[in-house]
């Protein structure tokens, strides 16, 4: 049961029960659809950064998805508020290393701070995707291609 | 009673598929993924090492012995599909890599040709995208028109329904013989009856009925046949086509190349005799051949044993997770292969898949390439559970301890 339990930490569970932020903003300036075509897997992320000081004021998410896609868009969320879009770049790129390093390269957890509730996931590398979805969607989002859906099938 | 009849105990037949006695995670494998592809047994896999150690050479093209040997072999293994499938003419059966291409040869060289604007297309709501989307891709070049039967709450085809859309404006009928997704056995041959009174012609793709249910295909009828080697205990790579021969003759070929020609010249080709002009360059020969043992060994289990276990399985597994409280089947027809998708209450098919992993229990989690028929339920993806005449109620109740794991790790 281990390699489960570091999966589906509580902190994951308790996302996935009571998702933060979800819902519509209809007052963004930044939004993009996420789809997941192997799972069925839909997200749409919703931002409001503000012009004068370039910090993402508000995020929101809504979808229906896996108990990790759901508890890593919830978490995304959380960890997006009053950053700069180059802060909210760097955590994607930390936040993909986290999913795909290799179990033996034991990353320094102090470092990642809430990032290493997603360690469990590169135990389950068809699950990487699920994870992966929210961020995915929240980049496109950033560069307003308000259009396009992102897809990481 | 029936017992006398069998020729091979369940331990026994369990002992000819040697992936079927590793672990997973520490646990035995409990395979329950049959639909998406079967495990092959030895009688295959030494099939296809033996004609690598022994005789591997070009066919239809060498005088010398190894391409004999070969060429023998492979041209058996079409005889044994024909038998199998009760074809009246060798020249019915055309090698091709799976069910998928079996129906995009017949959507490219049968039904494009005399396809005209206006003109549709019928398929039902259960299909899985390999018979939609080739459909679609000639439908939208001609300006046809795809049609869709529409199913009923339990996931059965509405006759009354389907009676009203065979129109004359239908230039064929592409159905699957049994729904990968959720187990339901169509009515082909009524339909087939119903479709030939108007002359419409029926392909029957039997991806899911060709390991499960005896199929004959002059008692069905059909005028094509598609399915995929490995979903019959055969390697991934090969698969039939069964059609006509009146329509073959007619037909274009699908592609050109090789072997698929009687003489050439730039100004100039005329084209192979049947089977051969359907066959295009060098063919997937081992995987041909092992389809051949694939069947006989199928054949030596016996299709009364392999369909009477099967749906000892379907109706215990069905008791055994109708108890599961918050359990729901998707799926319930009257007449079912060994097919079983549910949902959980709350629970996302693909976390019940990964905990049930890490149980050695291996299912089907998502859409199964079937997303118009998981917007008809209106769920976004199920778990699926399909048994192959190998698996065991052993095996179910360890699926159903795990389903009841992952219920309290999420309640
Ligand atoms: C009903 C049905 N049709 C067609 C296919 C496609 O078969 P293949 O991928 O082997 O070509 C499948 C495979 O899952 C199927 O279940």
């Amino acid at each position: 049961m281990n390699e489960l339990q570091e999966l589906y930490q509580q902190v994951i569970l308790d996302h996935n029960k009571n998702p933060r932020n979800f819902g519509e903003l209809p007052q963004c300036n930044h939004h993009a659809h996420g789809h997941n075509p192997l799972c069925g897997d839909q997200i749409e992320v919703f931002i409001s950064v503000d012009e004068k000081s370039g910090l993402i004021e508000d995020v929101k998410f809504k979808g229906a998805g896996c108990a990790i896609s759901k508890a890593s868009a919830s978490i995304m969320t959380t960890l997006l508020k009053g950053k700069t879009i180059k802060e909210a770049r760097k955590l994607f790129d930390d936040f993909r290393e986290v999913v795909t390093l290799d179990s033996n390269s034991n990353p320094d957890v102090m470092n990642l701070g809430k990032l290493a509730v997603f360690c469990g996931v590169r135990e389950f590398p068809a699950r990487v995707k699920c994870a992966s979805l929210a961020w995915h969607t929240m980049i496109n989002a950033l560069e307003n291609s308000d259009v396009e859906q992102i897809s990481t099938e | 009673m029936t017992i006398a009849n069998r020729t091979k105990t369940i331990e026994e037949i369990r002992a000819d598929f040697p992936i079927l006695s590793r672990l997973v995670h520490g646990k035995p494998l409990v395979y329950l993924d049959n639909a998406a592809t079967t495990q092959k047994p030895k009688q295959v896999i030494d099939a296809i090492s033996d004609y690598y150690l022994n005789y591997n050479s070009n066919i239809h093209r060498g005088v010398h012995k190894l391409s004999q040997e070969a060429t023998d072999e492979y041209e058996k293994s079409r005889t044994t599909v024909k038998n199998f499938i009760n074809a009246h003419k060798y020249q019915e059966i055309i090698f091709t890599r799976g069910t998928t291409e079996s129906i995009n040869l017949v959507a490219n060289s049968f039904v494009k040709p005399n396809l005209s604007e206006g003109d549709e297309v019928l398929i039902s709501n259960m299909e899985h995208h390999s018979n939609i989307v080739p459909w679609q891709l000639v439908c939208e070049e001609k300006g046809a028109k795809l049609r869709v039967i529409p199913i009923n709450d339990t996931g059965e085809i509405i006759f009354e329904e389907f009676e009203k859309l065979l129109t004359e404006k239908v230039k064929i009928l592409s159905i699957a013989h049994v729904s990968n997704s959720i187990g339901t056995i169509n009515p082909v041959k009524a339909m087939i009856e119903k479709a030939h009174a108007k002359g419409i012609p029926v392909l029957v793709d039997a991806a899911q009925s060709i390991q499960h249910i005896g199929i004959d295909v002059q008692d069905l009828q059909c005028d094509f046949l598609a399915f995929s080697g490995h979903k019959i205990y055969a390697p991934t790579g090969i698969g039939v086509l069964f059609a006509k021969e009146q329509h073959l003759k007619k037909m274009p070929p699908y592609q050109g190349g090789g072997d698929m020609i009687s003489t050439v010249s730039f100004e100039k080709t005329t084209y192979n005799e049947l089977p051969y002009k359907f066959e295009a360059g060098t063919t997937n020969i081992e995987g041909a051949i092992a389809l051949g043992k694939a069947i006989e060994y199928f054949n030596s289990i016996g299709i009364g044993f392999i369909s009477r276990h099967e749906s000892e399985l379907l109706e215990y597994g069905h008791s055994v997770l109708s108890e599961i409280k918050g359990l729901r089947f998707i799926g319930t027809a009257e007449q079912k292969a060994s097919v079983i998708s549910f949902l959980l209450d709350g629970i996302h098919p693909h976390d019940i898949g990964t905990m049930l992993d890490v149980d050695g229990v291996a299912v089907r989690t998502g859409q199964h390439c079937a997303e118009p028929l998981m917007k008809r339920f209106g769920i976004p993806a199920t778990t699926r559970a399909s048994f192959s005449f190998y698996n065991t109620k052993e095996e179910i109740n360890v699926l159903a301890e795990s389903i009841r794991k992952v219920i309290k790790m999420f309640s």
